[in-house]
C-alpha cells in the first residue's frame, strides 16, 4: 500500500469539491433540511404520542443517524461516478494503483464527505430543537462506526455493480438505501415489520444499530449484544463486499468494461 | 536492441466472438510501431490487454522483460497511454491534475517535472485554467503531458492527433519525434493517419478481424503492394477478403 497514491486520489477528489462552492453547499443542504424537517415532526409526537414521551430527540437522533448511513454510502458511489462521468476511470485504472489502495482513498474521501455534511447538521439541532446528539454517549462513536462500515458496505457493493455492468447500474446506486431503509427499522421498532420482514432485518445490522440508539435515549441503558451483533454483521457484509469487489475488477477485465466505461 | 514490449500469440474471445486471434509482434527501445487496421480490427483490444484493462483469454504479454499477468503494478508504473476516448477530470486545473497524477504515478519532483512538460508541451500558460474549458489541442498535449509525468518507457498512443488542427498536429508528431529520440522510449501507435504512421513508424502492423494480415516496414509495404503511399496499401488490404484471411 502506498500512502502517496492514496493520498493522490484523495486530492483528486478533495480539489473537485473545493473548487465549487454548490457542491459544498449540496454537501451540506441536503442533511440540514432533512435535521429540521425531521426536527419539527419530533417535536411534534413527542408532545402527541406516549413513546416518545421520554426522550423527544429519538426521531431526530435516527434521523441524524440515518443520513449519515446515507450520505456515507451515496458519497462512495458518487466519487466512483464522477470518474466515469469525467471519463476519467480509464486513466484511473491504468495507473499503478492497487485495487486496496483505490478502495482505502475512496473511503476517506467519503468520510469527509460526509462529515462535511453532517457536522452543520447537528450543529443546527442544538439551538433550532435543544437536542444533542451527543447524549449518545461513547456509545454515539460506535453506532457512528457501525453505520459508517455499512454505508461503505453498500458503496462498495454498488462500486462492483459498476465495475461489472458499467454505467447502467448507475440507478441501483440511487436506489440502494432506499430498498434497504424499511428493514433498517430506522423510525419504529421491529415488532412493526411483519415477521418476515423482521427476519431480513435481523440478518442486517442497521436494525441492532437503530434499535440500540433508541434503548439509550428512551431507557438509558446500553445493551451490549446489539452493538456485538451490529459490529458483527458489519465485519460479515464488509468482508463479502472486498471479495466481490475484487471478483468484479476481474469479470471486468474479462468483459472489457474498463476499456469503455464511460457515460 | 531490447524489446520492451513482447506479445506472444495472444487471443481475446468474448464469449463466442474471437476479437484478437492469436497475435504476436515485439516493440524495441527506441522505436515506434505503427498498429493499423479498420475499425473492429482489434487495435483497442490489443492496446486494452497491453494496459493490463483486459484479460487475454490466451498467450503472453511482457513489458520490460515482465511477465504482464503477474507484476501489473511494476509495468503500470513505466507505462501510459492517451487516447481522445478517455479525459482528465474536467473540473479541476491543469495544474491539479498534473499533481494528482503525479501523486498516482509516484514522481519524485513533481514541481521540476510539471515545468518540464509544461515547457516542452507549451502549456505553461495553462496550467491554472480549467481542463473542461480547454480546446481540442490544448486538452490533447495535456493529456499528453498526464502521459509522460511517470516518464513511461512505453507509450501506446491510440489516434494521439484525432481532431487536432494541422498545426497542432505537427507540433504533436514532432514533439513525440524528438521525445522517443531523447528518451529512447518504446511508442505503440494507433492511428487512422497514414501520413503521420508513414511519418513517424519504423514498422507497421496491419490488423484486420482480429489477425495481423500484414506487416514490415511503411516503404517496404508500399512497394510490396504496389502502391504509392500507406493510405492505398491499407485500403487494399482493407478491403481484400481471400488474399491475407
Amino acid at each position: 500500500m502506498s500512502l502517496t497514491r492514496i493520498y493522490g486520489l484523495f486530492l483528486r477528489h478533495f480539489y473537485l469539491i473545493t473548487r465549487s462552492f454548490p457542491r459544498i453547499l449540496d454537501l451540506i443542504y441536503w442533511p440540514s433540511i432533512q435535521i429540521t424537517l425531521w426536527g419539527f415532526i419530533s417535536n411534534f409526537f413527542a408532545t402527541h404520542t406516549t413513546y416518545y414521551n421520554n426522550a423527544v430527540g429519538v426521531i431526530l437522533t435516527c434521523a441524524i443517524l440515518y443520513d449519515f448511513l446515507f450520505r456515507t454510502s451515496i458519497g462512495f458511489n458518487m466519487l466512483f461516478l464522477e470518474e466515469i462521468w469525467s471519463r476519467n476511470f480509464t486513466n484511473l485504472f491504468i495507473a499503478p494503483m492497487r485495487i486496496a489502495e483505490i478502495l482505502t482513498s475512496l473511503v476517506i474521501t467519503a468520510l469527509i464527505r460526509s462529515l462535511i455534511g453532517l457536522v452543520p447538521a447537528i450543529l443546527l439541532t442544538s439551538p433550532l430543537f435543544g437536542i444533542s446528539i451527543l447524549d449518545l454517549g461513547i456509545f454515539l462513536f460506535i453506532l457512528f462506526l457501525s453505520l459508517y462500515i455499512f454505508g461503505i458496505t453498500l458503496g462498495i457493493l454498488v462500486s462492483s455493480g459498476l465495475l461489472r455492468f458499467g454505467p447502467s447500474f448507475e440507478n441501483i446506486a440511487w436506489s440502494t438505501m432506499f430498498l434497504l431503509a424499511p428493514f433498517g427499522c430506522i423510525y419504529y421498532p421491529i415488532e412493526t415489520l411483519p415477521e418476515i420482514f423482521q427476519k431480513i432485518a435481523y440478518v442486517l445490522p442497521l436494525v441492532y444499530i437503530f434499535e440500540e440508539a433508541r434503548n439509550i435515549l428512551i431507557n438509558q441503558t446500553v445493551n451490549i449484544e446489539s452493538v456485538y451483533y451490529a459490529l458483527m454483521w458489519n465485519a460479515f457484509y464488509f468482508s463479502l463486499s472486498i471479495v466481490l469487489f475484487y471478483y468484479s475488477f476481474n469479470a471486468a477485465k474479462n468483459k472489457g468494461t474498463l476499456i469503455n466505461m464511460g457515460e | 536492441m531490447k524489446n520492451l514490449i513482447e506479445v506472444q500469440n495472444i487471443k481475446k474471445n468474448y464469449g463466442k466472438k474471437e476479437a484478437v486471434k492469436g497475435i504476436s509482434f515485439n516493440v524495441e527501445e527506441d522505436e515506434i510501431l505503427g498498429l493499423l487496421g479498420p475499425n473492429g480490427s482489434g487495435k483497442t483490444t490489443t492496446i486494452g490487454m497491453l494496459l493490463g484493462l483486459l484479460k487475454p483469454t490466451s498467450g503472453q504479454i511482457f513489458i520490460n522483460n515482465l511477465k504482464l499477468e503477474e507484476n501489473r503494478i511494476q509495468i503500470l508504473e513505466i507505462i501510459n497511454f492517451i487516447s481522445p476516448y478517455i479525459e482528465l477530470p474536467k473540473k479541476l486545473t491543469v495544474k491539479q491534475n498534473l499533481y494528482v497524477y503525479s501523486k498516482l504515478y509516484k514522481v519524485q519532483n513533481i514541481k521540476e517535472r510539471i515545468e518540464y512538460l509544461s515547457e516542452k508541451l507549451r502549456i505553461g500558460e495553462l496550467l491554472n485554467s480549467i481542463t473542461g474549458e480547454l480546446s481540442s489541442g490544448q486538452k490533447n498535449r495535456v493529456s499528453l503531458a498526464k502521459a509522460l509525468v511517470n516518464e513511461p518507457k512505453v507509450l501506446l498512443l491510440d489516434e494521439p492527433t484525432a481532431s487536432l488542427d494541422p498545426e497542432v498536429g505537427d507540433f504533436v508528431r514532432t514533439f513525440l519525434e524528438d521525445y522517443k529520440k531523447e528518451k529512447k522510449i518504446s511508442i505503440l501507435l494507433a492511428s487512422h493517419n497514414m501520413n503521420e504512421v508513414t511519418r513517424l513508424c519504423k514498422s507497421v502492423l496491419m490488423m484486420k478481424n482480429g489477425e495481423i494480415i500484414d506487416q514490415g516496414k511503411p516503404e517496404d509495404l508500399i512497394a510490396k503492394h504496389g502502391r504509392t503511399n500507406l493510405e492505398e496499401v491499407f485500403l487494399k488490404l482493407s478491403r481484400s477478403k481471400s488474399e491475407f484471411n
